[in-house]
């Protein structure tokens, strides 16, 4: 049964996948399409009202714009979070968010990541949640998918790199407000809130007074997941009935935030016109995925043998942290799911995953590039792919050439930086968290699990994910500034670093496909890719994984 | 100076390398190569260890410091080794070119005519110098008076003397060379240090070597994993240290010393110089480095028919006699009007008699006169003793002189000559008195094993054009026997350089040869330009590489060197990083399992305790790269064939021999530490 509801779920992944891809492909052509007719009107006006030129840019001016527009973003949501308690829309009277949570909080939305230091319900004003969380929750993953396509474009030597406000524009008005408005109406129907009154204060049937969170719930959750964000509207985020009622809603946004992620691939295929080298890419991230989840499901269902010793029974699994609504299977996969594709929503807690089962979550974002999150997980796994070109391409005896363009010392050197870097936030700030006391502090269970926490919360913020091992006390200076600042870096240095490289390749001439080139669309490489991921993506964090959750597992099983 | 005898590695330059691998230790030369100098600072930092045990703070054991530093050492030692090894190579190849210049004195002619002995050494550009019989060239030039045989056999290994004259196509000489008769004016064409040999040594010394694009993309890769490994390893420190796990410094410096690329980075630069070996071996001098590097990457190769594709000596294919003469008649002819002929072409007609079945003995030779070719005439042959005038000639030369002879033209003449043209030959017509016998065949035979190099060039990709002045008949007939790919007839200079510029508009690379004055724009036009050392100067100038031997075909060889040495590079990278799988699994778990026991589950591969693992990864590390150094200084073997193929056989020889060598190496490794007790 756990196996068809997996099995289910991961074929209707794949069957809306290429549809998906298909819709992608035209929303961004640089030619004049049928969608033209349908959204031109609209955009047009926003164009007109905002004042936007719709020429192409180059990539300096792409990433300009990018930067520039997040940089705005950035300050307006501060501000409103910052001063929420004096401003309108707070029926439920939530105070001023401090200003070093505020920080964090802003830079967590804008960078996609969606951490959460604050509890939602008592954190955040309506004001708030509506017009900081859900408008960056729509205006950070049009920018990631607007930063992909992009990269896509200079990779795959379209005419030019876009425009990005273009992109921007489009990836709201023709993705994620059509999807999120749909997604949202089946959401209210499955019994998810949606309402400006304050909280509900009821007695319930003990006769207890009970105060009930709520508020526009449903707005927020259909673009939580679309758009890969994450950060849930209850603290306890897709745990709670109220973001996740129904069985059916659990699949519904698993399929949600697995959408975009699964078909950016493909799209890239099409937009090369070379659909089997999209599906390698494809294949390379399945596979990790499946390996992942299998390891997820198996030590979850296996239970945990420290719980077993003190005599609860284990018989279903490790229950502890979980919905006894979605069980095993609901749980392993959403757990999964969340982490390959970097939402960082949550339907169980991670923290109380076995040790094996929580080093999944970790090992996906460590990588970065299972599906990852909307647009930057393929432009991820394509980094990857441009690695193992540069390597694998020597042993046929030419120098390396991805899709006919050349790869050189420039490219490499901004790809060498990339990469360099995820390591950088996640192990720099953790080695410095766990050798001082105000990160020690924090932790809620020492010893080779409290190693996991620390890694956990900052590899997740450098991945963009927003995902926690709850049980650490993340809310202190400390942690606000320390993982404000790895999200930031983990979001925008690579995605400057990457639309660099589109740049540089894209003034690149094409040299002719010849039989004496390296196929990147076969199996070969396939497990060329495969190998690079897992050697220099994995292997570096090895040693920390064998200190964290491999240690913990081999000591209490 | 054979080809052979310059590739082997004598004692002298193994002794020079072991010194050069001590005088490398620099830290100012070490800086060069990134990874090997971590390497260097992690030696320098364990050494203090042994002799401080406790200098970065706890207690650390003396003697395991002390060896984790030897075999850092070593390893450090083993790569400058293998630098030093190529750079000795190359530059006894070059010294060995290089000899025969020093010491040379030069007269130069003054402006007032008066002649000054200086040494060759002070020669500038522009400078004119007197040579005479028996006199070295001192320096690469052209010569702008007189004529002159040359024995180039210093540079060339060919014994036979070359005539070089003042204009035209034999005017460049190469210092080195030595007159042997008459004399000849010279205008020095290069500055000290600038000739072609002198580009030639720069590009084998490690030290002022330049990187070749591909190489310093490469070294960018490198340096980032090390820069990655340099931040797993310090970063453990602490993370470690919350769990109360200490790590001894000389633990951490071997982790990070294994985990780096020291095998490709100690290797590397050995590979790029070895390269150049190579094509010296060929006795072929690059120019620069990315020359050779461009040669893999070629697509389209440019070959003039003649003398590269063709032997340029046109032989008797057929004899076809016109209606009413037999064949026994045309044959016999045929090898009369050649007896006095000495050309290639006229020996060939009475090979093609004698193989036929006529005996040369029954030619009657006393007595016959042979009649030369005139420019005029365009026809030769000889007259008998007889009396009989028997002539060989074009077709239409010989069809004048009969009908002057009040000869008959046969009917069928014509259409024989034009079936021989449009199957890409040359005919002859022969004629005795005043009749027309038949025509000779003479084709332009393709040498042999042409036709197989050139599907060799398709299997890897590389398309061929066939450049000749010929008419499109014959062109095609002979582009189909040789087997390229495209030709371009009745060529003049300037449509190579388009057919380049076409090339090169679709992205492809380019490779030719040439020797002509008028070929150097489209020599310096393409990616990779070989020029003949008999050509002009202009042509050697323009093109990047120079053969020694003038052998237009050698090319086809720069090309699979120029793939040799990217796939060595590939090879060896692939091989360096999988190593770190087994690598990981061996350190990873010593580190740990005295503080955490259970982390033995984690030693797949049964080490016998923390420090032999440690040490056994360390030594594999090092030892690897010596028993590299042949391959890398040899090539990886490269036997034409599509990519796929290609990498599926490399990928499986090296990265997954470079996943399993090391848990086979490490084990057997520690197995012997254990045995000799030392760990």
């Amino acid at each position: 049964m756990d196996f068809l509801q997996i099995s289910v779920v991961l074929v209707l992944v794949l069957v809306l996948a290429i549809p998906m891809a298909n819709y992608l492909t035209t929303v961004y052509s640089l030619e004049t399409t049928k969608q033209d007719r349908i959204f031109g009107p609209i955009e047009r006006i926003i164009y007109k009202l905002s004042g936007i030129q719709t020429s192409e840019m180059n990539w300096k001016k792409y990433a300009k714009a990018l930067l520039f527009s997040n940089l705005i973003m950035f300050i307006i949501s501060y501000l409103i979070i910052r001063f929420q308690g004096v401003l309108p829309g707070n029926p439920s009277n939530i105070a001023n968010m401090d200003p070093i949570l505020a920080f964090n909080t802003a830079a967590s939305f804008l960078t996609n990541t969606n951490l959460q230091h604050y509890s939602g319900e008592s954190g955040l004003s309506y004001l708030s949640q509506m017009t900081v969380i859900i408008f960056l929750m729509f205006t950070t993953p049009a920018t990631g998918l607007a930063l992909c396509i992009a990269f896509f474009r200079g990779v795959t030597g379209q005419k030019n790199i876009g425009n990005f406000y273009v992109d921007l524009v489009r990836s709201l008005t023709r993705v994620l407000l059509p999807l999120s408005i749909l997604i949202g109406l089946i959401l209210v129907s499955q019994g998810v809130p949606q309402t400006f009154s304050s909280t509900a204060a009821v007695t319930t049937v003990e006769g207890a007074a009970q105060n009930i969170a709520r508020g526009p719930v449903a707005a927020l959750e259909s673009i939580k997941h679309l758009g890969t964000n994450g950060g849930g509207f209850f603290g306890v985020n897709s745990a709670h009935p109220f973001e996740n009622p129904t069985g059916f809603t659990n699949i519904l946004e698993i399929l949600c935030m697995f959408l975009i992620p699964a078909a950016l691939p493909l799209t890239f295929g099409r937009m090369a016109k070379n659909k089997k080298q999209g599906w390698i890419l494809f294949c390379a991230m399945g596979s990790l995925f499946i390996v992942f989840l299998s390891v997820a499901y198996f030590s979850e269902l296996n239970g945990n043998p420290a719980l077993e010793k003190i005599g609860l029974s284990q018989e279903n699994g490790s229950m502890e942290g979980k919905e006894v609504r979605f069980g095993i299977a609901q749980s392993a996969l959403f757990t999964a799911v969340t982490t390959a594709v970097t939402t960082g929503t949550v339907n169980t807690m991670h923290d109380t995953l076995t040790p094996l089962g929580g080093l999944v979550p970790l090992a996906q974002m460590m990588l970065n590039c299972v599906f990852g999150g909307d647009g930057v997980g393929t432009v991820n796994i394509l980094m990857y792919t441009i690695m193992a070109v540069f390597i694998a391409g020597l042993m046929v005896g030419r120098t390396p050439e991805f899709l006919g363009k050349k790869i050189e010392a420039r490219e490499m050197k901004l790809i060498a930086i990339a990469i360099l870097l995820h390591p950088l936030i996640i192990l720099g700030p953790s080695a410095i968290a766990l050798a001082t006391e105000m990160g020690t502090s924090g932790i809620s269970n020492s010893g080779f699990h409290g190693i996991s926490q620390v890694v956990y919360e900052f590899t997740s913020s450098a991945a963009n994910n927003g995902s926690g091992f709850e049980g650490l006390g993340d809310n202190t200076p400390f942690w606000n500034i320390s993982t404000g600042l790895v999200m930031l870096f983990g979001r925008y240095f690579s995605m400057i670093a990457m639309i660099a490289v589109a740049g540089s390749l894209l003034t690149k001439k094409r040299v002719p496909e010849t039989i004496g080139t390296l196929k990147t669309d076969n199996s070969t490489f396939l497990v060329i890719l495969l190998a690079t991921v897992l050697i220099i993506g994995a292997l570096t964090f090895f040693p920390v994984l064998a200190l964290g959750p491999v240690a913990e597992w081999l000591t209490i099983r | 100076m054979s080809t052979k005898s310059k590739g082997n590695i004598t004692s002298p330059i193994l002794i020079e390398a072991c010194k050069d691998a001590f005088k490398k230790l620099n830290p100012k030369l070490m800086a060069r190569n990134p990874v090997m100098f971590v390497v260097e600072i992690g030696f320098v930092m364990t050494l203090l260890l042994s002799i401080f045990p406790s200098l970065f703070g706890g207690e650390s054991n003396r003697g395991y410091n002390l060896t984790v530093s030897f075999i850092l050492v070593l390893t450090i030692l083993f790569a400058n080794f293998a630098e030093a090894l190529a750079e000795g190579r190359g530059k006894a190849q070059a010294d060995s070119l290089k000899k025969t210049k020093q010491d040379t004195k030069a007269k130069v002619i003054q402006k007032d005519g008066s002649i000054k002995v200086v040494d060759a050494a002070d020669l500038r550009k522009g400078d004119i110098v007197l040579v005479e019989a028996n006199d070295f060239i001192p320096s690469d030039g052209d010569i702008i008076e007189g004529v002159a045989s040359v024995d180039e056999s210093a540079i060339t290994g060919e014994s036979a003397t070359v005539i070089k004259e003042s204009g035209g196509d034999f005017s460049s000489v190469t210092g080195g060379t030595k007159v042997i008769s008459d004399y000849i004016k010279v205008k020095v064409s290069s500055d000290p240090g600038e000739s072609f040999l002198d580009r030639m040594i720069s590009l084998v010394e490690g030290a002022k070597r330049q990187k070749t694009p591909n190489e310093l993309a490469l070294s960018t890769l490198l340096v980032g994993l090390t820069l990655i490994f340099l931040l797993v390893c310090t970063t453990l420190v602490p993370i470690a240290s919350y769990i109360n796990v200490n790590l001894p410094t000389a633990t951490l410096v071997a982790l990070l010393v294994c985990l780096i690329p020291t095998t490709i980075g100690g290797l590397l630069s050995a590979i790029g110089i070895a390269g150049m070996d190579r094509v010296t071996q060929f006795n072929v001098i690059a120019k620069s480095g990315k020359a050779v590097e461009a040669a893999g990457d070629i697509n389209t190769i440019i070959l003039d028919k003649t003398g590269t594709i063709t032997l340029g000596n046109r032989m008797a294919f057929s004899l076809l006699p016109v209606k009413g003469v037999t064949q026994k008649e045309l044959n016999t002819f045929a090898a009369y009007s050649s007896m006095h002929d000495e050309t290639p072409e006229g020996r060939s007609v009475v090979e093609f008699v004698v193989k036929a079945g006529a005996v040369k003995e029954g030619l009657k030779k006393e007595g016959s006169e042979g009649v030369e070719f005139t420019a005029e005439s365009r026809m030769s042959g000889t007259d008998l003793a007889d009396g009989t005038k028997v002539r060989k000639g074009a077709v239409d030369a010989i069809k004048k002189y009969i009908l002057q002879q009040g000869g008959k033209v046969p009917i069928d003449l014509e259409n024989i000559s034009d079936e021989v043209a449009s199957l890409g030959g040359t005919p002859l017509a022969v004629a005795e008195g005043t009749r027309i016998l038949g025509v000779i065949y003479l084709k332009d035979t393709v040498k042999p094993g042409m036709k197989e190099r050139f599907n060799e060039l398709r299997k890897m990709g590389i398309k061929t054009v066939m450049c000749t002045g010929d008419n499109p008949l014959t062109a095609a007939t002979i582009a189909k026997e040789a087997g390229v790919d495209d030709y371009i007839a009745e060529a003049k200079p300037e449509d190579k350089i388009r057919v380049i510029k076409r090339e090169q508009a679709e992205g492809k690379l380019v490779a030719m040869t040439g020797d002509g004055t008028n070929d150097a724009p489209a020599l310096a036009q393409a990616d990779v330009g070989l020029a003949m050392n008999t050509g002009t100067h202009a042509a050697k100038e323009a093109a990047n590489m120079v053969d020694l031997d003038s052998d237009p075909t050698k090319i086809i060889e720069i090309v699979a060197i120029g793939k040799q040495l990217l796939m060595t590079r590939g090879a060896l990278t692939t091989f360096s990083i999988a190593n770190d799988v087994a690598k990981y699994f061996a350190i990873i778990p010593a580190m740990f399992m005295v503080a955490i026991p259970e982390m033995k589950a984690l030693n797949i591969m049964d080490l016998d305790t923390p420090q032999s693992a440690i040490l056994a990864a360390l030594i594999f590390n090092a030892i690897i790269i010596p028993l590299l150094i042949p391959l890398a200084m040899k090539g990886v073997n490269y036997v034409p064939m599509n990519a796929s193929k290609l990498l599926t056989k490399n990928l499986f020889i090296y990265g997954l021999g470079g996943v399993i060598v090391p848990f086979i190496g490490i084990k057997a490794i520690d197995l012997i530490l254990v045995l000799m007790g030392i760990a």
